[in-house]
């Protein structure tokens, strides 16, 4: 009777076994990693806007405050985006006809508004407060990373779950003193001195960094 | 559903009775099917399982959407779903108020049948969400009802007209405006045949336009007819003082109140301001020394007052009179007794009498608004007997700009219309088609007039066959002033720009009448401005206030001298013996109206008080007459009044009068819009325009089907074989339990702790395994006054309003799958004939050792460090295990795609702060957490400051008209609900399981009259 | 259970044997594998594939619907959140104890006579499983969320609930899906090999081959494949005990009257086995009868498995007693109530269904007569089966049907969709269980072998 089968598939029989788990450990690596990274996370992503906004040039070089166009950070949830009116406070004295800023006249004239694509965006059943987290000492760069060095703005963190627990479970790790809250260049000091300001600015603003689900979701 | 439903309906009402009486009248049921003993029930359940219908039938728009979820789903499986890119788009030029998320509050007000009721809206970015009542306004104090929680939802009602229509073609405003200028033109020299029907106008600027309209044209003439109107309280002022009057009441100061058939707790002018200060009048707060009201009802069908009454017996419509007759001649009014009504026994109204005169001046008898004038003249002379005039009964002018016998006016329409009179017919924002009783016949006199006009929400039956259909403006859209119930004029200021080219109707007429037609806006203006005093700036300052506040103050109108006529006892009816053969007694719906709110999904699937019963109306009939005429709950029968017919179901209504059947108005629409199709059945088909309200001669015919009713408290049958093993020990069960505690103010005297016991005090003290939780800075808690709560479901309009609650429709209903968050639980006492019933609003009881929380296998209900119990729709995989083991069953289920993402129109009615909840997913009762969440950020960015007490009002609490529901931090011990908890009347529910409940209730206290046994 | 000492009494003559007379190595090995390896299907057997096959496409057509529309096109609602699905989970599960106690338990206790049953009652248990692994994936809302109960890394920082049964469950059910299925194989090692070996064509060969890994009937393999068997069986006999006390957990763990009680898991685990060997009975029976096996299952066979019935029966009648008893003794309102309602609420027919089904009736066991008619047995084993759906039911959907708010109370229909779901699962059960036998040895050649061996020795000594 002729062999059923070839020598090798006594080697192949035996990979197989070391083989699975081996290749079961890779996808389980594969999948974190896709998670994880820009592609699906947006994360460092630069996105097509109508206007080439640079806050490099706006909130770096020009050094105007963050709260000039993002007037309700302070009072409401929602930071609040520039109406075409704020831009045109300068831009009617200077750059008067830039072809770069002509979609900015254009809503101007025809009271058409700016369609700007977001760039961080929060799962609908997320409930984000700015106004209470600028009170308690979390400086804008903090979540939107270097804004003053963005040419093309793009989300400084993944936005993840994981992401905002990182600082609601330590948040002396990150908090800032009030009055530097809204300054764009503002660097933390240097490892345990951030701690120690930090646990002194917890206790001093009582920040409560509530991690109970109904604080975000409800 | 299958038969196997309708057939667990039927009833044998014999057996009940006799069990009833078995166990002497002091017991606690649910419902009749509990009671009853029947072999339909016994089929039902020797079948091992009754086969259940299925309810997707076809595919529609919704079922092609939720394949869509599915797939979508499946993707999600898949787990590489990308984050959408979202758009966002800022103003161009900012309006000044508004910061971006964050809502604003305006008041304005909204009429009811005429009447003003003071509201505050909240808007989101220019969007109206929310409907409150306005603490400055008289008329609500703060309190609303169902209509005005559901009013909102008719804004964005999908079905609305969207533009104008001629000839069923679509127009547009403008060629409608030119029209109109054309037939101004010709009535500039011919104005016979021009003719204007409305509703009860109490608006001073549409009075004064109107008449500036009649002045102008002579020959044209103005009718009203408001359907579910009060003619009879201005003609029984007009029998008892010779002129039409307002009648109000102050029910703080009454301390005896006699109700001959009034609901005047959930309908009537001014309802949620009587409810308010009848509540504060069963107040316990000083322990036994309180001061407690004491109420008798008669009425025909239980309804929220008859069920708080200290004494309520069910007395026919048309018996009401003659017992009005008696009791009045009990407290010295002289009238010559009518027909004698069994069913108050005379000793009893004597009783009554001397109750009442013990308090002459602090006391009232008020009469229904759809008794007959006689009735109410009757009132009158009571109350003037008894010294209450003046004190706690004031008469004011009529609010209304012109009151007229609506009927009288509108039977004289039709006659012009039959004598072809009429030429141009203009109909604002009523609906006669449907709503005049069937003898008139509107639908073919209308047709009669060549060119008619209408402006209305919907195109209903009378739209229909008009040739213009005008889209009317919602009260959110439009302009307008009105008088409350005691004549305080509120203006109506618009939230929103109209949707779709609404017009309101002082821009139709002043279309007809003004050469440069002018909005609403300036006419409301200027008409002030013609009135007051105040000119120029001061007169913009008036304004500005008066828009602000919600009201103008100083309108309300002075009390009038109202002397009583020797005579209206002699154009009395002669009191003719009580009429044989059945009655039959019209109503408008508890939460539809007289069909105003047909199209509206909330107001439809709102349980209606007592009945619980939703999406329907039915032929309610009590269930010893029901007995006699071999009918059985759930039968589909034929009504047959002089010559006319309709069909319905019969429902078994616990505590009916005998010998009449009432049906409620406002469903049966033809052209009512898809949430109203199919809905129950058309009423006014049997009225008549000479008895609207009250009818005999009522022929009832079965039809051999069956009817199956869509009840949220599901009542059926125990199968009582077993003895002991009976219903017995079923119907017992909420009262062993001691979910409602009940007690006699004298009970409560001997022992304030009465409410509490073992099994149902608040603090447990059976072992636990565990330490309790700390906790530490607010602790929310609610409060539950059973002994306020009139069961008028405002709460749970006012829960589906604010937190996005999803309708689900009849078939689910009967499912027992409704999402409401809180639930008006209903149980009886006593016998059928005249049973005691007792409301309990059941929200979640946010337990501190939640047996939920511990089995869900993601952690999608957690607790809070204040206490709430958190869910979390977006972990939630639908496992369903907590629901099974929430003891309170409190948690609803998205059994299917129940939240409507496909209709544009309805997201503008969603509040933003709350998730809408797609399929699969478990839901409950927050304690509305957005508002924490709102108020704790609030005071935090306000440098940490703590929330003071009543910052945080739940809607439920909110919508309260008695204030039965306090919410709050119990940590606070000066908070109010703390307060309340530390009353003696307060207990738990089932807090013998260690469940630490932190909504807990305070007892029911009846004050009954010790001379009257019940 | 036969008593330890039982074996020497083997060949006492008014015992009839575990072996029908006068076979040999060769016979029991070819009777068995000609049913594999001969060509051809036969009339019987795709009569009932058929079946099988509607019924599993029908199970297909459910779970789209279901999947599209959600789990409201089932009767459940709230009050009775659990009704059919949970039902059946919990029934499924039960069926597979039967497989592993026989496999496994009686393994250790060198129980001879469930050689010639134990191969398809394993073969049972996994299937068993799968349906009722089914079940829970089934009944949730957002199925496709599945992933949330398990413990994995996450971007979100979120274990699971620990403290939730279901949890638990998702452990123990795999772990005895995986244990049961190595098993299983493990014990089909040799006998692929012999099919192998007997197969004529090609594709046969390669195809046992590949799954006979290789296996020449060494010394050596043979020494440890009775170790493998041996440690397997070490495994999975706490699985025996273990898997349905967790699924009990997810009743008793809750505070519902009639689900929170601690008679629970021997109880549950009692009733599994007495299922289970109903289920065993049920698919016994016919095939001994279709494929002439009755000299290797023999009346014996079915007399030892009914006398099993009747012991698990009597231990799950106890427990009917004991809640009843517990109920009133308790002193607990709740606890009497949920009797009451039980005994005589809407749902009696279905109470008084179960007691039947599973006290009444099956006391018939103590006749002999009956436990060595096939026919008899046949009926019996079906009666239980549904009893013991019936008890499942009765303790889900009845228990929460009247819980404690009297103003929430409230009634379960099944639409024919539950109908559809449970006839589906016992499509998937048993198109698994015709392809099995059909294309495997349903018997264990090896096994058969071995006692064929030990018969002829007990012979010569006696």
């Amino acid at each position: 009777m002729p062999q059923i089968f070839h020598r090798s598939s006594n080697f192949l029989s035996r990979a197989s076994i070391i083989g699975a788990v081996v290749l079961l450990g890779l996808l389980t690596l594969a999948l974190w990693e896709i998670t994880m990274s820009p592609w699906y996370t947006n994360q460092n992503l630069t996105v097509q806007q109508p206007v080439p906004f640079s806050h490099r040039h706006h909130a770096g070089e020009l050094g105007i405050d963050c709260r000039y166009c993002h007037t309700s950070v302070e009072k409401s949830s929602f930071a609040g985006l520039p109406p075409t009116q704020t831009c045109m406070t300068c831009h009617s004295q200077i750059w008067t006809n830039a072809e770069m800023l002509e979609p900015v006249r254009a809503s101007y004239r025809t009271g058409q508004s700016l369609s700007w694509t977001r760039v961080n965006a929060l799962p609908d059943f997320v409930y984000f407060d700015h106004s209470i987290h600028v009170a308690k000492g979390v400086g804008c760069t903090t979540c939107h990373g270097p804004i003053a060095d963005m040419a093309l703005t793009y989300r400084a963190g993944t936005l993840y779950m994981s992401w905002c627990l990182d600082c609601h479970r330590q948040p002396e790790k990150y908090i800032r003193p009030r009055s530097e809250v809204f300054n764009a260049f503002y660097t933390p000091p240097s490892g345990n001195q951030q701690l120690e300001l930090g646990r002194q600015l917890v206790k001093e603003y009582k920040v409560a960094a509530p991690q109970y689900c109904s604080a975000c979701h409800r | 559903m299958s038969e196997e439903i309708t057939s667990r309906n039927s009833i044998d009402i014999e057996a009940i009775r006799l069990k009833l009486e078995r166990d002497g009248g002091k017991r606690m049921w649910r419902g009749l099917q509990e009671l009853s003993d029947t072999p339909q029930f016994r089929d039902a359940a020797e079948h091992e399982f009754p086969e259940g219908a299925d309810s997707n039938s076809g595919i529609n728009r919704r079922d092609v959407m939720k394949l869509m979820a599915a797939s979508a789903a499946m993707a999600g499986l898949s787990a590489c779903t990308k984050l959408p890119t979202e758009k966002i788009v800022p103003y161009v030029r900012p309006p000044e108020e508004i910061v971006p998320g964050r809502p604003l509050f305006y008041a304005t007000s909204m009429h009811q049948a005429g009447v003003a009721v003071g509201l505050l809206m909240e808007s989101h970015m220019g969007r109206p969400t929310k409907v409150e009542g306005n603490p400055e306004h008289p008329g609500s104090q703060g309190g609303t009802d169902v209509f005005a929680q559901g009013s909102i939802l008719n804004l964005y009602d999908p079905d609305r007209l969207r533009s104008v229509v001629f000839e069923s073609t679509m127009s547009d405003r403008s060629t409608f405006a030119s029209s109109m200028g054309n037939a101004r033109v010709n009535f500039e020299t011919k104005s016979a045949g021009l003719r204007i029907l409305t509703g009860t106008v109490t608006s001073p600027t549409l009075g004064a336009q109107l008449k500036k309209l009649l002045a102008k044209y002579p020959e044209a003439k103005w009718h009203q007819y408001e359907p579910s109107g009060g003619d009879s309280v201005r003609e029984g002022t007009r029998m008892a003082f010779g002129k039409p009057m307002n009648p109000v009441y102050n029910f703080e100061q009454a301390d005896v109140i006699v109700s001959l058939d009034a609901d005047f707790l959930t309908t009537g002018a001014g309802h949620t301001r009587y409810a308010r200060d009848f509540a504060r009048r069963r107040d316990l707060a000083e322990g036994p020394g309180s001061k407690l009201n004491r109420l008798y009802v008669v009425e025909p069908m239980p309804t929220s007052t008859g069920s708080v009454a200290d004494h309520r017996w069910a007395l026919r419509a048309s018996d009401v009179e003659g017992f009005a007759r008696q009791l009045g001649a009990a407290v010295g009014v002289s009238v010559p007794a009518g027909a004698g009504t069994s069913a108050v026994p005379a000793d009893a109204i004597d009783a009554m009498g001397r109750d009442l005169t013990a308090h002459r001046g602090s006391s009232i008898v008020i009469a229904g608004e759809y008794q007959p004038p006689f009735v109410h003249a009757l009132a009158h002379a009571m109350n003037a007997a008894l010294g209450n005039t003046g004190k706690t009964v004031t008469y004011t002018e009529s609010i209304e700009a012109e009151p007229v016998n609506q009927m009288d006016s509108l039977r004289d329409l039709v006659n012009d219309l039959n004598a072809g009179k009429v030429s141009f017919l203009v109909i604002l924002g009523v609906n006669p088609v449907y709503t005049a009783p069937a003898d008139l016949n509107f639908a073919s006199a209308i047709m009669k007039a060549q060119t008619r006009i209408y402006s209305g929400q919907l195109s209903d039956e009378t739209g229909q066959i008009c040739n213009w259909q005008a889209p009317a403006a919602h009260y959110l859209e439009s302009w307008t002033d009105g008088r409350a119930y005691d004549g305080t004029v509120s203006i109506t200021q618009p939230l929103i720009a109209p949707l779709y080219e609404g017009h309101s109707a002082h821009e139709i007429l002043s279309l007809l009448m003004d050469d440069v037609p002018q909005s609403a806006h300036d006419l409301v203006h200027t008409y002030w401005e013609s009135q007051g005093p105040e000119k120029g700036r001061a007169y913009e300052a008036f304004w500005e206030t008066s828009l602000h506040d919600g009201i103008m103050s100083g309108t309300a109108l002075p009390a009038a001298s109202a002397t009583l006529r020797s005579d209206f006892v002699q154009q009395a009816p002669s009191a003719q013996t009580a009429p044989s053969g059945l009655e039959i007694t019209f109503r408008p719906d508890p939460t539809i109206g007289d069909g105003e709110y047909s199209n509206n999904g909330w107001l439809q699937e709102t349980p209606k008080t007592v009945t619980r019963l939703t999406w329907d109306n039915a032929v309610m009939i009590s269930p010893a007459t029901a007995h006699q005429l071999g009918l059985a709950d759930g039968d589909y029968v034929t009504l047959q009044l002089n010559g006319r017919e309709a069909k319905g179901g019969v429902m078994l209504v616990p505590g009916h009068a005998d010998n009449t059947v009432t049906v409620h108005l406002g469903y049966g629409r033809s052209h009512g819009g898809k949430v109203a199709a199919g809905a129950g059945f058309n009423a006014n088909l049997l009225r008549s325009s000479t008895t609207p309200w009250i009818a005999t001669g009522l022929q009832i015919k079965k039809t051999g089907d069956t009817y199956t009713f869509a009840t949220v408290q599901h009542q059926y049958a125990i199968d009582p074989d077993t003895q002991g093993g009976g219903q017995d020990f079923a119907s017992e069960t909420a009262f062993r339990r001691d979910l409602v505690q009940i007690g006699t103010l004298d009970d409560f005297k001997k022992n304030p702790e009465f409410a509490q016991n073992e099994s149902n005090q608040v603090e447990y003290h059976g072992p636990s395994l565990y330490p309790n939780f700390k906790y530490d800075g607010y602790a929310w808690g609610m409060s539950i006054d059973l002994n306020r709560c009139i069961g008028c479901n405002a709460c749970v309009t006012a829960c589906v309003s604010e937190n996005n609650i999803a309708v689900v429709g009849k078939d689910q209903v009967i499912r027992a799958r409704s999402m409401h968050w809180i639930r008006i639980d209903t149980y009886f006492r006593g016998g059928l004939d005249n049973p005691e019933t007792y409301f309990e609003p059941l929200p979640c009881m946010q337990c501190e050792n939640a047996p939920c929380e511990y089995v869900c296998p993601v952690g999608a209900t957690t607790h809070s460090p204040e206490g709430l119990n958190d869910m979390t729709y977006n972990r939630c995989v639908g496992t369903r295990y907590c629901s099974n083991n929430c003891p309170y069953k409190v948690r609803r289920f998205n059994f299917y795609l129940f939240s409507d993402y496909t209709t544009p129109s309805l997201y503008g009615v969603r509040n933003p702060n709350v998730t809408v909840r797609s399929r699969g997913v478990m839901e409950k009762c927050t304690y509305c957490v957005q508002r924490i969440n709102a108020a704790k950020i609030r005071s935090e960015v306000e440098n940490n400051r703590l929330i003071a007490d009543g910052e945080i009002v739940t809607a439920c609490q909110q919508a309260c008209p008695t204030e039965a529901i306090v919410f709050g931090d119990i940590n606070n011990p000066n908070s109010r609900v703390a307060k309340l908890k530390a009353q003696t009347r307060n207990y738990g529910l089932l807090t013998d399981l260690n469940t630490r409940p932190r909504t807990t209730y305070l007892a029911r206290v009846r004050n009954p009259n010790p001379e009257i046994r019940a | 259970m036969e008593p330890e000492g039982s074996r020497k009494n083997i060949a006492v003559v008014d015992r009839d044997p575990i072996l029908g007379p006068g076979h040999t190595l060769g016979t029991v090995t070819t009777k068995i594998s000609d049913i594999v390896l001969t060509p051809g299907i036969t009339k019987g057997w795709l009569a009932g594939f058929t079946v099988a096959v509607t019924l599993f496409l029908l199970l297909n057509v459910v779970m789209t619907y279901l999947f599209a529309y959600g789990v409201g096109i089932w009767g459940i609602n709230i009050p009775i959140a659990w009704a059919f699905a949970i039902t059946n989970f919990v029934w499924w599960i039960g069926i597979g104890h039967a497989g592993t106690l026989i496999s496994a338990f009686l393994l250790l206790m060198h129980q001879r006579w469930r050689t010639s049953i134990n191969r398809f009652a394993e073969a049972m248990t996994i299937f068993a499983v799968m349906c009722a692994g089914m079940f829970p994936l089934l009944h949730m809302g957002r199925p496709w969320m599945f992933f949330y109960m398990m413990p994995y890394p996450n971007p979100m920082w979120l274990w699971p609930q620990f403290r939730s049964p279901l949890v638990w469950d998702v452990f123990a059910v795999s772990t005895y899906f995986t244990v049961s299925l190595l098993f299983w194989f493990v014990g089909l090692i040799p006998d692929l090999a012999t099919l192998r070996d007997k197969a004529k064509s090609r594709v046969k060969q390669t195809i046992y081959g590949a799954l006979a890994m290789g296996w020449r009937g060494s010394a050596v393999h043979w020494s440890r494949y009775e170790f493998a068997s041996l440690l397997l069986a070490g495994i999975a006999t706490p699985l025996v005990v273990s898997v349905h006390t967790v699924v009990s957990f997810d009743f008793t763990i809750a505070i519902v009257p009639g689900w929170h009680s601690t008679i629970f898991p021997p109880y549950f685990v009692a009733g599994a086995i007495y299922s289970g060997f109903a289920m065993v009975l049920t698919l016994a029976i016919p095939l001994r009868a279709y494929y002439h096996l009755e000299d290797l299952i023999t009346t014996r066979h079915l007399d030892i498995m009914a006398k099993v019935m009747l012991a698990t029966g009597m231990i799950v009648a106890y427990s009917y007693l004991v809640e009843a008893f517990m109920a009133f003794y308790s002193g607990s309102q709740y606890e009497k109530f949920m009797l009451m309602n039980r005994m005589a609420g809407p749902y009696k027919v279905v109470y008084w269904g179960l007691i039947s089904c599973n006290l009444i009736i099956p006391q018939l066991l103590w006749l002999r007569k009956v436990r060595r008619s096939p026919v008899a047995l046949f009926i019996m084993a079906l009666v239980i089966n549904i009893g013991m759906w019936l008890e499942r039911f009765v303790i889900i959907a009845i228990s929460l049907q009247r819980e404690f708010v009297p103003g929430k109370w409230d009634m379960f229909y099944p639409t024919r969709w539950d109908w559809a779901t449970l006839a589906g699962s016992f499509g998937l059960f048993f198109v698994l269980f015709y392809l099995f036998v059909r294309f495997l040895p349903m018997i264990s050649m090896t096994e058969m072998r071995t006692l064929v061996h030990q018969t002829e020795e007990e012979k010569s000594h006696v």
